[in-house]
């Protein structure tokens, strides 16, 4: 028998419906793959083998029985960002201690819903503040990419770092991760992987460990744009539970991910051609607009003039809200307490203690930007720019039926490489204005850089148009025929 | 824009977070950094412009007023740092 866990989602679910292999023999795979590559990559934070074959035995009865669901038998890892019930959930942050949830987040409910088998939960930056996955408690994930020749640690980016390593390193078929400037799109372009992030409110937000929640976004990290389709599908739908969920239906993605582009316009935004690109990004953009020319698209040039102060106007939205947010870690209901002189003293070295340097930076800027008096000056006009992003994309979109762009300035860097914060926040400069405008954006890995390491091409498409994403994702993925795999040295 | 060693210290008590002294000039530094590098929203006209608040048009919705859920006093105390006979146990904050 093949290796099965380097099947796709959509081939595993074939092989699982036919009979070829049981969801145990499948689930054993990748207890036996994570067993002996995690000590080194470091992808999950926690392993849940028993409940993952508990459940792979019920989803095989289900399958004898003929009631299978679409994701049967499917084995699969969640960032350690969703709660999943009676399995430790921390954000990987030292504040939520051992923080045990009771009650299960909805997107991972309706994955279970469907038959899905839980491998168990992955890191991620502490409370997905960072796009390097250096900000987590458990220590950063290795990218199963290095640099050609090299034996140096590459980040898998960030901040849903160990989904992208596990999906890249054949840890599960795919893996839940979230969104707030970056954090699904940047990862899966570092890894060679597909990560999409879909319209704001598609996805329920209950369950998820709140950072921005204005910008807070699920979605899936899988190997293939198909397999991304199927995953979202089932991560999708309204829930009464968080109220920004919207009721929409959710559309069968899978379907449109092979329907070709002819006839499509899509859009060149050429704000995001900014300075001192490397050339290999500038080439790759370059390839995939002719990729799409040559598949019968239109290529239309547009403009989103206020492109450059999205990244600042997220620095401002992003720790404020997560400022609010955090609020709620102060020792006493959950988590860590760090005993002090007084009550005040309690809440100062608690969270002094639980939360790491990032986040305490983080949660500093939002509270100045919110304090008194500064709040028209900073957190109000923010949320004007934000507006004027958004008019951007529909005066854009005016034009055509989705945008294309490169997914980061850089291919995956090494730790340390980025010490400068606002270094470090640059590198979400091509995602950030999706999430502001609340636009669905995918990545797809195009080609390999001269160095070895897999670069991501970007779609950004129409509020609640996922469906021209996966196409133009589904044909750049056909045109790239991006096949490469990290050489295994773990 | 500069953030004194003031502000940290105004803005870390807001946030409830300890911050020993000799910290307090480096995150002086590292905010006013930021703050420096945010500073250029002030080039952007915003006025007549509405604050964002979502990409789909929507009205937050009403549910009924009734209670949904309840008796779960075990599972509300289960990550307690400290709780004894089904309450949380807190530092005293009343002097």
């Amino acid at each position: 028998m093949t290796d099965l866990t380097k099947l796709t989602l959509a081939a595993a679910l074939d092989g699982l419906s036919a009979k070829a292999f049981s969801s145990r023999e499948l689930t054993e795979a990748f207890i036996k793959e994570i067993e002996a590559s995690n000590d080194t990559l470091n992808a999950y934070v926690v392993k849940t083998p028993e409940k993952a074959l508990e459940m792979a035995d019920a989803a095989d009865a289900r399958i004898a029985a003929g009631e299978a669901k679409a994701l049967e038998g499917a084995p699969l890892g969640v960032k350690d960002l969703y709660c999943t019930k009676d399995v430790r959930t921390t954000a990987c942050s030292n504040i939520l201690g051992e923080f045990t949830p009771t009650y299960e987040s909805t997107v991972t409910q309706q994955l279970w819903d469907r038959g899905a088998v839980m491998l168990g939960k992955l890191n991620m930056d502490e409370f997905a503040m960072g796009s390097s996955n250096e900000t987590s408690r458990f220590g950063p994930p290795a990218n199963p990419w290095r640099r050609e020749g090299s034996n140096q640690n590459l980040t898998p980016g960030g901040s849903s770092g160990g989904s992208a390593a596990a999906v890249a390193a054949d840890l599960c078929l795919g893996a839940t991760a979230s969104d707030t400037g970056g954090s699904i799109r940047q990862p899966a372009s570092f890894t060679g992987t597909v990560g999409i992030k879909p319209t704001y409110g598609r996805a329920s937000r209950y369950g998820m460990v709140a950072f921005a929640s204005s910008l807070d976004q699920a979605g899936p990290i899988a190997k293939t744009v198909e397999d991304s389709a199927i995953l979202l599908e089932a991560m999708c739908g309204h829930d009464a539970k968080d109220s920004t969920s919207l009721p929409e239906p959710v559309p069968a993605w899978r379907e449109s991910v092979k329907q070709g582009v002819k006839g499509m316009k899509i859009g060149i935004p050429k704000e995001y051609r900014v300075d001192n690109m490397p050339e290999e990004i500038e080439a790759l953009w370059a390839q995939g607009i002719k990729w799409l020319q040559e598949q019968g698209a239109e290529i239309v040039d547009v403009s989103l003039p206020h492109t450059r102060y999205a990244l600042p106007a997220y620095y401002i939205v992003a720790p404020a809200e997560a400022s609010s947010n955090l609020a709620r870690y102060d020792g006493m209901r959950y988590g860590t307490r760090v005993q002090g002189d007084n009550l005040v003293g309690t809440y100062e070295g608690t969270r002094s203690e639980g939360f790491g340097a990032e986040v305490q930076r983080r949660l500093m800027i939002g509270t100045y930007v919110l304090s008194s008096g500064y709040y028209d000056a900073y957190y109000l006009r923010a949320q004007k720019v934000r507006t004027k992003i958004l008019n951007d994309f529909i005066e854009a979109y005016e034009k055509c039926d989705a945008l294309l762009t490169p997914t980061c300035p850089s291919a995956a860097f090494a730790y340390g490489e980025k010490a400068d914060p606002v270094q470090m926040y640059l590198n979400d400069i091509f995602t950030v204005t999706a999430n502001l405008a609340g636009l669905p954006g995918i990545s797809v890995p195009a080609a390999l850089d001269s160095q070895g390491l897999p670069l991501g091409l970007q779609v950004i498409g129409k509020a609640l148009d996922e469906a021209s994403c996966f196409r133009v994702a589904g044909a750049i993925e056909e045109a790239a025929g991006f096949v490469a795999k990290p050489h295994k040295w773990w | 824009m500069s953030v004194t060693k003031e502000d940290v210290r105004k803005v870390a008590r807001l946030s409830r977070i300890a911050v020993s002294e000799d910290r307090l000039e480096p995150l002086a530094n590292e905010l006013t950094s930021i703050m420096g590098w945010i500073e250029q929203l002030n080039e952007v006209d915003v006025d007549g412009v509405e604050p964002m608040t979502s990409v789909v048009d929507a009205t937050l919705p009403m549910r009924d007023d009734v209670v949904t859920d309840g008796n779960i006093q075990g599972q509300v105390l289960a990550n307690a740092p400290k709780s004894e006979d089904g309450f949380f146990v807190v530092p005293k904050s009343v002097e």
